[in-house]
């Protein structure tokens, strides 16, 4: 789950960071008040909170030299959809005078399967462009989680990014502060950027924390708004969600339903080969229960796009007698409104699952091939 | 032969007395698995299928000295504890079938298993089985049979199409084996070529990549090196998915500019790897791989 930047902030606070002063107004709230409730003199950042990437550059970010102006800009921002989403928080801060911007980042690396940190006097520019244009200024140092990062160690990554004297213990801090907000907060990634170089001392200007979501419910605090956290999807995908199906929306007319991330891509690509397109992926995950295909196979079947579907499962702690019995309560409930269907069903219990649907009059496959051979003669 | 497991492994089952644990439980036994004990907090002095039940791994492993491997299915927010306990007690092979673990705890398990020399397999995964001899996982035992190809894969239900896919084309497998789809798990296809690389019986290695992480990456490196000899047929599901959308797992996400689906196919070739536009073509690639063999 991705952390809208003010969190975020409040976070390393908790660390003893410093960052930027600032306040948070949401729509409808008198702005005015709000900057000079919380002391802010211009100039000002206002800053849309979305969950998108390359904010800045979509407008998201507004500098602005009055009070005035920033009431002015909070209003258009409210109004103005970011890549598609339109804001409902704003952050608006004291912008920071700096020359030169650094990057500060964890993440975890699936290789060495530790916390990996990564810094450059690159700043203020995605970390991808950076790893093209100056793959050497990006510096990377593994961090062993039962010792944690160390201050030593900070200081040598300060030091390798030429700081002395207060820049460098302030970025010291920074660091471990940020490495054990990453630890605490369960968190995928945290990073800085732009990570502000101040004559006396560091500060991050944007922050951004990624929480894994298998680790919500030790963080429970940030699941009650979900909602608005959903930028990136589009409606059926948060819809999806509600339902608890991992749904990703495609252009096709193919409704592809799976079990399994790697046998519904396998599937999607299937599709393609045999000259269709998938609508969809949806994976219903590992021993899913009938309700769930139930659900799935309604989700998908009311795609407008979809003019047939294609269920290919392949049974191992999922069971094909489940799965079928989720197939045929979904045909009840749907009745004249379902759409053409080809099932794949094979593995474990798959001579009770194959009973279940002949009994529907539907002859599920066990053959991949024969059964997108069929989905294409439909 | 076949790697990590044969028909010398003894197996405790960890969460047994759960719907899937009896289950599975009951499925490995009629594969012939040797599953000597089962392991419920609160549950001990039961049996599950003829299995007994201990409260702890301790318990059981006190109890049956010659268990050396472990199958876990208990739930995300306790399996991390199951782990450390089942490293406590000793066991050498610990197959993680439980998904949804949070990462910070599989890291965790991973690096003290790695210190502890022993080895992890999963999470998030299918398990492992050696055809004929040995199934300590998830898998139906039906798309199986004894043969030459060894198979690792990062997906579950992939693993099982694949084989399925070899077995009909009459190749059997040596060892198969699911690494798991999470960004965390501890074996990884670098170590599981060079499992495959000493054993006799596998002649060549099929490996079931995903787009994300750059794990089939290292494999091509480690073939350039010249330290994997026997021939490697690749496929990676993913060619048409969108970049930077999460497909189901957190393993399939292209992130940071590594794992996307050309680079990858292509880092492969480069190395001299044989890759599967689609799972179907998988037994032609494997068969012509024999025969240079």
């Amino acid at each position: 789950m991705k952390l809208f930047e003010y969190e975020a902030k409040d976070i390393i606070r908790k660390y003893g960071v410093e960052t930027p002063k600032g306040v948070v107004v949401k729509e409808g709230d008198d702005v005015k008040k709000a900057i000079q409730d919380a002391g802010l003199v211009p100039p000002l950042a206002v800053k849309a909170q979305v969950l998108v990437a390359g904010r800045g550059k979509a407008g998201g970010i507004k500098l602005v030299n009055s009070v005035d102006e920033a009431v002015t800009v909070s209003q258009q921002l409210f109004k103005t959809p970011i890549k598609g989403i339109k804001p409902s928080i704003l952050l608006i801060e004291q912008a920071i005078k700096h020359d030169v911007e650094l990057y500060a980042g964890i993440v975890l690396d699936r290789s060495e399967r530790k916390p990996l940190v990564l810094v450059s006097k690159y700043g203020g520019m995605d970390l991808e462009e950076v790893a093209k244009e100056h793959p050497e200024a990006i510096i990377k140092y593994y961090v062993d989680p039962y010792k944690g990062l160390k201050s030593y160690e900070a200081r040598s990554l300060g030091k390798q990014l030429g700081l002395s004297g207060r820049q460098l213990s302030s970025f010291e801090s920074f660091l471990q502060a940020l490495y054990n907000a990453f630890m605490d907060y369960d968190a995928e990634l945290a990073e800085s950027n732009p990570l502000a170089l101040l004559p006396d001392k560091v500060l991050p200007l944007d922050l951004r924390i990624i929480i894994d979501d298998n680790s919500l419910f030790r963080h429970s605090e940030y699941a009650v708004t979900e909602k608005e956290r959903l930028g990136e999807l589009t409606e059926r995908e948060i819809a999806a969600r509600e339902k608890d199906l991992a749904y990703v929306e495609l252009d096709g007319d193919v409704g592809v339903i799976s079990n399994g991330a790697g046998l519904t891509m396998a599937t999607m690509d299937l599709v393609y080969e045999f000259g269709m397109r998938p609508a969809n992926f949806l994976d219903v995950g590992g021993g899913a229960e009938a309700e769930h295909i139930k659900d799935a196979v309604e989700f998908v079947t009311s795609d407008p796009k979809v003019k047939k579907v294609f269920i290919n499962i392949f049974g191992g702690i999922t069971r094909a007698d489940e799965v079928a019995r989720g197939i045929v309560m979904a045909l009840e409930e749907l009745g004249n409104k379902a759409k053409p269907l080809v099932v794949r069903l094979t593995g474990t219990n798959e001579e009770q699952g194959r009973d279940i649907l002949k009994k529907v009059g539907i002859t599920p496959y066990s053959d991949p091939l024969e059964a997108l051979q069929a989905l294409k003669n439909l | 032969m076949g790697i990590l497991v044969d028909e010398n492994t003894k197996v405790i089952v960890q969460g047994i007395t759960g719907k899937e644990g009896s289950f599975h439980t009951k499925l490995m036994l009629e594969y012939g698995t040797k599953v000597v004990a089962g392991v419920t907090p609160g549950k001990g002095g039961t049996t599950v299928y003829g299995v007994p039940v201990y409260d702890t791994a301790q318990d059981a492993v006190k109890e049956h000295p010659d268990a050396n491997t472990s199958i876990i299915f208990v739930p995300a927010k306790t399996a991390a504890d199951a782990v450390f306990e089942a490293i406590d007690a000793g066991l050498k092979t610990v197959v993680v079938i439980t998904e949804h673990i949070p990462i910070h705890d599989a890291m965790a398990f991973v690096n003290y298993a790695k210190e502890k020399g022993v080895t992890v397999i999963g999470p998030n995964c299918p398990g492992i089985i050696t055809p004929g001899k040995t199934k300590v996982g998830i898998m139906p035992a039906s798309v199986f049979s004894p043969g030459p190809v060894g198979i690792m894969s990062r997906s579950g239900t992939l693993t099982y199409e694949v084989s399925y896919f070899l077995t009909k084309a009459g190749l059997g497998q040596s060892t198969v084996i699911g690494v798991g789809g999470d960004p965390i798990t501890g074996l990884t296809f670098p170590e599981v070529v060079q499992l495959f690389e000493k054993d006799p019986q596998t002649k060549v290695m099929v490996m079931v990549g995903e787009i994300g992480g750059d794990a089939e990456e290292r494999v091509a490196m480690m073939v350039k090196e010249g330290k994997i000899k026997k021939p490697i047929v690749a496929f990676v599901a993913g060619r048409t998915a969108p970049e930077g959308k999460r497909m189901g797992h957190a393993g399939a996400i292209i992130m940071f500019g590594t794992g996307a689906y050309k680079d990858k196919v292509a880092t492969m070739k480069s190395a001299g790897i044989r890759v599967a536009i689609t799972t179907y073509e998988i037994p032609k690639l494997v068969k012509e791989a024999l025969e240079e063999a």
